[in-house]
């Protein structure tokens, strides 16, 4: 696959190689399957290398069983689970072989054999502990929760305000998107990409066009890979802006809350005045821009004064003690559960792992970019929401540089792929690591389109910091992990 | 606290007078539906047909430039926009189109003469009361439905809230394309609710299932599983674009959209 180290392997032998990637300090990212010829399942496992340079590439066609790695590598646990519910493939010895996306009375939906229906009452697994403990008590909140929020139902064992276990159930709102691309043309795939998270328009639509891009080997012009980093940039601004203003409202500063939100629709305004669209859809394409922006003579006044205000919001922030006091120390994500885990973004950031795809696997024109990545060490709500507002700071800054940098010159190159290539793309988005990798088939068409999203990881991470904590944290600490429900279930 | 006061008096008034007053809905450069004029179009081309993700634009050959449009489909994706070599869909700022019968949304030479509000809703003027229930959105149209309350738009002057419980809800607002497991929550959440009751339909996804629709895993929008009073499309709907359609449906701002065809 291109942008990738590639070996084939006997699926018994993935064991080894991912307790000596562990050894080495390389990172598993994700493993996929899909049907490379009908009848035949390939199984494709995705690494950061110990040091820069290409994602490491293991495929493997399975007979029976194969081995699951997520003793070795828990964060590979969901993706076994997920195999296993879409392809009907069962992993051996899985710490947790529970159902995990779709409900056991519908068949694997990749094996061609689940028949499309119009309307279909479907329930979502629930995989929960035995506690009998007579003084527990249990509180199952959701699907429709309170307020303006994505569906999803969290099951609480708590003992008066202490919480015993937590455990999410995300699911509900699979769409089975990654079914969906199947049979698009690469160049309409991007309209999907777009919508798999909505607010993440860009580095959805930026991973799957670069994956395009690396499955045909074309270069996108210099102008195009700039202003991507403009419509990437812009996307975390009025993501994190978003946040910082959610977490106040969890600890009920209401103006706080208030001018937080305030400021996200500022910077959604300044998103439709550049592109038409508060999202900014519409723009990228496989092999760079759709057409040509031309950001104004007022965009960089817009920008600085948007910084403007977000620093001095953020002052307020930190003058305020009511605020402090209920972030500080509150959901600790140690060091070594958000890499065992797989945490991403700002989250892992804020728990002492330096890492971002910008700076250490650069892409679009982060290389020519001085790129400042905030890190902290405490790993608590603080420390994230601190993390999104040097990351704000650190975007406006870059953006303003693209600005003065900005070259003339074409924005899109032709980009497509030959009948059977394969390809990885990648970006930092707001929420941290998103891969796509992409399988276009004889007919040039995709044939299989596997999406890694940042929310999928951190959800996985996210409960280790609720268990054994205190029910009146719960909504801070959540709110502070910023993450989509969209983006996880797909 | 007395910091967060002062900031709040010294900033001032962050809220448009629209839609009371002006023209500041906020939604200046953000585009719309694109808009369908066939007496433009070619002998025998269909190239918007061909590149539509959705299939909201399709051959008929009947129809007037042997098109037919439904924007009940429509993602704004404006690629049509661009593959049309003679403007015959043209970008625009169409996006207040909040409609009450699903066949305002399909393109027509002659529309029908605007549908009154069912009885009752225009009791609702002053005060509503809503409940909204995510059926497996991408949270494109979450982030506008939140946006509602932020100091810009600020919902409440209007007289509507959200609210938790489906017990005080008069209308239930869902979006995305309603997904198998959704149904199940989607369905009670309607029958906790009192009546009289309506249902809004808020994205592409939740009026015709938009790009999610189809497939093992998800339903076609809200028809077939709720009675709809309200549809509006949109890939998402602005905040201007709910408000607007929330006026609508109570009957205090005129529906802009018949047949199609939004109102200048």
């Amino acid at each position: 696959m291109n942008g990738t180290e590639a070996a084939t392997v006997p699926c018994a032998q993935m064991a080894e190689i991912a307790r000596d990637l562990f050894a080495q300090g390389g990172r598993m990212q994700m493993v996929y399957a899909w049907h490379p010829e009908p009848e035949v399942t390939e199984l494709l496992y995705f690494a950061s290398p110990p040091e820069g340079g290409r994602f490491l590439l293991w495929r493997c066609r399975p007979e029976g069983n194969p081995p699951s790695l997520a003793r070795i590598w828990p964060s590979l646990g969901w993706y076994e689970r997920e195999i296993m519910d879409l392809f009907g493939l069962a992993f051996a010895n899985h710490p947790e072989p529970n159902r995990l996306v779709l409900s056991e009375d519908i068949p694997p939906p990749f094996n061609g054999s689940a028949p499309a229906r119009a309307s279909r009452m479907a329930d979502i697994p629930r995989p929960l502990p035995a506690i009998e403990a007579p003084e527990v008590q249990t509180l199952p909140f959701g699907p429709v929760r309170a307020d303006v929020l994505e569906s999803a139902e969290f099951t609480f064992f708590y003992i008066g305000e202490q919480i015993i276990h937590y455990h999410p159930h995300l699911f509900f709102k699979h769409r089975g998107m990654e079914a969906r691309f199947a049979g698009l043309t690469p160049r309409l795939g991007t309209v999907w990409a777009e919508r798999v998270s909505g607010v993440g328009s860009v580095a959805h639509a930026l991973a799957y066009c670069q994956a395009i891009e690396a499955a045909s080997s074309c270069q996108v012009p210099r102008r195009a890979r700039a202003l991507r980093v403009l419509l990437a940039e812009l996307e975390r601004v009025y993501n994190h802006l978003h946040y910082l203003g959610h977490l106040a409202n969890t600890t009920t500063l209401k103006v706080g809350e208030a001018q937080g939100k305030l400021l996200e629709e500022r910077a959604k305004q300044i998103n439709a005045r550049l592109t038409g669209s508060r999202f900014l859809r519409g723009l990228l394409a496989p092999g760079g821009l759709r057409c040509d922006l031309a950001p104004g003579g007022w965009l960089s006044p817009a920008l600085e004064e948007l910084r403007a205000e977000t620093a001095r919001y953020v002052d307020l922030l930190e003058r305020s003690d009511s605020h402090l006091d209920r972030l500080i120390t509150t959901g600790v994500l140690l060091r070594r559960v958000a890499l065992d885990q797989g945490a991403t973004g700002p989250v892992q950031r804020a728990s002492g792992i330096d890492r971002d795809l910008r700076r250490d696997h650069p892409y679009a024109a982060y290389a020519d970019l001085p790129l400042v990545v905030p890190v902290r060490s405490e790993g608590d709500a603080y420390a994230r929401s601190a993390i999104r507002a040097a990351e704000i700071d650190a975007a406006i800054a870059m953006m303003q540089r693209v600005l003065l940098l900005l070259e003339d010159g074409p924005v899109r190159a032709d980009c497509t792929p030959a009948p059977g290539a394969e390809g990885l793309g990648w970006a930092e988005s707001p929420r941290g690591t998103l891969f796509y990798a992409v399988h276009v088939g004889a007919d040039g068409r995709l044939a299989r389109v596997k999406i890694k999203s940042p929310s999928y990881s951190n959800w996985r991470v996210f409960p280790f910091t609720v268990h054994e904590t205190n029910m009146m944290d719960y909504a801070i600490n959540e709110a502070s992990f910023g993450l989509t429900i969209a983006g996880c279930a797909r | 606290m007395a910091l967060w006061t002062f900031f709040g008096l010294t900033e001032g008034k962050a809220t448009t007078p629209w839609p009371r007053r002006g023209e500041a809905d906020g939604q200046a450069d953000v585009l719309g539906m694109p808009r369908f004029a066939p007496e433009h179009c070619q002998e025998g081309c269909a190239v918007c047909a061909e590149i539509c993700p959705t299939g909201a634009i399709a051959p008929r050959t009947e129809a007037p430039g042997g098109i037919a449009v439904d924007y009940g489909r429509c993602v704004v994706c404006q690629l049509c926009t661009e593959a049309c070599p003679t403007g015959a869909l043209s970008p625009s700022h169409d996006w207040a189109f909040g409609v009450r019968r699903r066949e305002d949304l399909v393109w027509l030479e002659t529309p029908a003469p605007e549908a009154e509000p069912a009885a009752g809703q225009r009791a609702f003027r002053r005060s509503l009361h809503i409940r909204h229930v995510d059926a497996g959105s991408c949270n494109g149209c979450e982030s506008e439905l939140q946006a509602l309350n932020n100091p810009f738009y600020n919902l409440h002057r209007l007289g509507i809230f959200f609210t938790p419980s489906p017990r005080f809800a008069d209308l239930l607002l869902v979006t995305g394309p309603v997904t198998h497991a959704m149904l199940g929550p989607l369905r009670a959440t309607w029958e906790a609710m009192a009546e009289p009751r309506w249902v809004m339909a808020v994205g592409t996804c939740a009026v015709s299932g938009g790009i999610a629709g189809g497939g093992y895993a998800c339903g076609n929008g809200l028809d077939g599983v709720l009675p709809v009073d309200l549809y509006l499309p949109g890939c998402p709907p602005n905040p201007a674009a709910i408000i607007a359609a929330l006026l609508t449906f109570q009957g205090r701002l005129p529906q802009r959209v018949l047949g199609g065809r939004h109102a200048e």
